[in-house]
């Protein structure tokens, strides 16, 4: 019997230990788990508090489904820039570009600067046209002249599949994020993130979502610079003797001020800065951002805006990864796994920015940031499950089932329900998928948005004789060419299928140069062959869709109260 | 939209409306290309010559030229996005809403 016991007391601290290394090697930063911080769950306190206080004060703005939305369209310029900035600058963002640039220097900025160029393409090309064809979401604008269901069936499997990616990473890096700042469990955060964000967008539909994202850009962006003030400080504001100290330090030493692994060859250069840039011109909740502001003038001063800050943002990002590089060595027993700099950042690469914010502001500081980065992907998530719930409610339920005679209460309805089931879905993603590299998810949204989203809105606005034909078979071929593409990449066929390393068929980073132009290609050639009588009414519609997109006149205007 | 067939028609036929489409088609394509030319050109110096990136700003330096550029990229995107702005909020519109007007909307 005594035997017995040892015998089962011994295996059963076997497990144990098979499971603690089990974890060790799927994330360092759990081997450790950090003592709860009480600052930090403080001040997101706070901010779920106050933020829900303002969702109930939305609540009673959010009556129809113009309210749910766009809230009205009744935002400034100046304010949906910073709403626009606030659901760009995600946590991965943020915390990922930190982090590329404590690991890699100059990677880091390379990096950056491609999530910034898309900025001026979506203003000389798209703000101004979206907002005076559309009304509620980017498939209002693509289906302006065109048959509504094959369209706006494209459209809504676009947005959700691009929603669908984006969340996933948002969902993952709320998990990540939990165990380093709060020492809970992933899946804690991954269901409280889910259960906070339906509280947002259920109530306060798009009025309480912008206010999120507001407060939380304006959150984001004082502590940033107050950290990247912190680290220039050090350095008497020369850049140089900030460098300096890095290479310095850095185990890469000088590499870090060169270009590094990043790019690799120029077609996979090319291809990623595509992506990047012409993806943002087709991300749906970033498109749908520009139907909340009252007119086309107010449209492009919400990009400008929008791109000041986002490029403010990047700057000090790379202000901020150096910052790490120097400041963090300096105490490895606090930030390095095991007090040994070889190991790793606790809680992994992407936690750069989060040590810092302890290495220069302390816990307070630190417990700020925590919030912050928190609250940064409550909001980005919000986002993206409204322009999900409007591609299912707006698209997909009013128009093409109910094919446009559903009332606002209907429709109202159905965004509600649709918002619980993403909410929901989103937080089983988010278990499914704790593994994943976050960064490449985001990637792939890029991808598909550049490739399938944005083709069929720039030829379907700019082409007089793109049909609905051309664009949905263009659309679903751009689609279905970005994903399987990234499937046959090195970061999924070997990454996360497993296969041999050097097996992936697709040798670049990124499908975009040849998924975009392939989407383009074939929209032009399925439209030029397209005789059917439907492609000639439509044809003759361009003429009358010039005018409004061009002068604005019968644009839709913002509801009266 | 039937009610506003004659406004349409109008507007179409106003050579304002053809000049302001064609004025500001030509400037969204110089400015698009202009984006275009200064970030796939410095992805694709990155790509060909990361040597000469890497070249240092000064002697005893360690700052590389590559980061002032990629700043100077950043400042870039901000400028020229602003200046289309300014533009098109004031120039263009006031010559969209003269073709409105005239066209008695």
């Amino acid at each position: 019997m005594k035997t017995n016991t040892k015998y089962i007391l011994s295996g059963l601290v076997a497990l144990l230990a098979a499971g603690a290394a089990m974890a060790a090697g799927a994330d360092l930063g759990n081997t450790t788990k950090q003592a709860t911080n009480w600052t930090a769950i403080a001040m997101f306190g706070a901010f779920v508090g106050f933020t829900l206080y303002i969702t109930k004060w939305a609540a009673g703005k959010t009556k129809t489904a113009a309210d749910f939305y766009t809230a009205g369209g009744g935002i400034t310029g100046f304010q949906n820039g910073l709403a626009i900035a606030g659901d760009y600058m995600s946590a991965a963002s943020f915390l990922g570009i930190s982090g590329l640039v404590f690991a890699n220097g100059f990677d880091g900025l390379i990096f950056s600067i491609g999530w910034l160029v898309g900025w001026p393409i979506i203003t000389f090309l798209m703000a101004e046209r979206l907002r005076n064809l559309g009304k509620f979401t980017f498939a209002d604008v693509a289906a302006y002249r065109f048959a509504q269901t094959p369209v706006r069936s494209f459209a809504a499997t676009g947005s959700l599949v691009v929603v669908a990616f984006y969340m996933i990473a948002q969902m993952v890096g709320a998990g990540q994020l939990i165990k380093v700042l709060f020492g809970l469990e992933y899946t804690y955060a991954v269901i409280m993130v889910g259960i906070i964000m339906m509280l947002y967008v259920l109530f306060g539909g798009m009025t309480a979502t912008t206010w999120v994202q507001i407060i939380k850009a304006v959150m984001l962006l004082t502590g940033a610079t107050f950290m990247a003030v912190s680290v220039l400080l050090q350095f008497g504001f020369s850049p140089e003797a900030l460098f300096a100290k890095a290479v310095e330090v850095h185990s890469k030493h000088d590499a870090i001020m060169s270009p590094g692994a990043l790019i690799k060859d120029p077609i996979s250069a090319i291809s990623v800065g595509m992506a990047l840039m012409f993806g943002t011109a087709g991300l749906p909740h970033i498109l749908m951002r520009f139907f909340t502001v009252p007119s086309a003038k107010e449209a492009r001063k919400s990009v400008a805006w929008a791109t000041t800050w986002i490029g403010y943002f990047y700057i000090l990002t790379f202000i901020i990864g150096f910052g790490a590089i120097v400041n963090l060595v300096q105490n490895p027993g606090e930030f390095y796994v095991g007090g040994e700099i070889a190991k790793g950042l606790k809680g992994g690469g992407n936690m750069a920015a989060v040590h810092l914010s302890k290495a220069v502001g302390g816990d307070l500081f630190l417990g700020f940031i925590s919030a912050v980065a928190f609250a940064t992907i409550l909001a980005v998530v919000a986002g993206l499950t409204l322009s999900g719930a409007s591609a299912v409610s707006h698209d997909l339920y009013a128009t093409v089932f109910k094919k446009g005679q559903a009332t606002s209460e209907d429709e109202l309805r159905v965004s509600k329900i649709t918002t619980i089931c993403l909410g929901v879905l989103a937080v089983v993603l988010g278990i499914l998928f704790e593994k994943e590299n976050v960064a490449y998810m985001v990637m792939l949204a890029f991808a598909i948005a550049c490739s399938a989203n944005f083709p069929v809105l720039f030829m379907s606005v700019l082409w007089k004789n793109c049909t609905t034909r051309g664009a949905t078979v263009g659309g679903f071929v751009g689609l279905i060419a970005a994903v399987a593409l990234t499937v046959m990449s090195a970061n999924v066929w070997e990454a996360v299928l497993g296969n041999p390393k050097g097996s992936a068929p697709f040798p670049y980073s990124s499908p975009a140069i040849f998924s975009m132009s392939l989407a383009f290609f074939t929209i032009w050639l399925v439209s030029i062959l397209d005789n059917s009588e439907q492609a000639k009414k439509e044809r003759a519609l361009f003429p009358d869709q010039l005018i409004r997109s061009e002068t604005g006149l019968g644009a839709s205007t913002a509801s009266s109260h | 939209m039937s009610q506003h067939t004659d406004s349409y028609a109008q507007i179409r036929n106003n050579p304002k409306f053809q000049s302001l489409i064609a004025k500001r088609n030509s400037y969204s394509f110089i400015m698009t290309s202009l984006m275009m030319i200064v970030y796939f050109g410095y992805i694709l110096l990155i790509a060909f010559n990361k040597e000469w990136l890497a070249t240092k700003l000064g002697a005893g330096m360690v700052t590389s030229i590559g980061i002032p550029m990629g700043l100077g990229v950043i400042l870039f995107t901000i400028i020229i996005t602003t200046i289309y702005v300014r533009r098109a909020n004031t120039e263009f519109d006031a010559e969209a809403a003269q073709v409105l007007k005239e066209a008695g909307k």
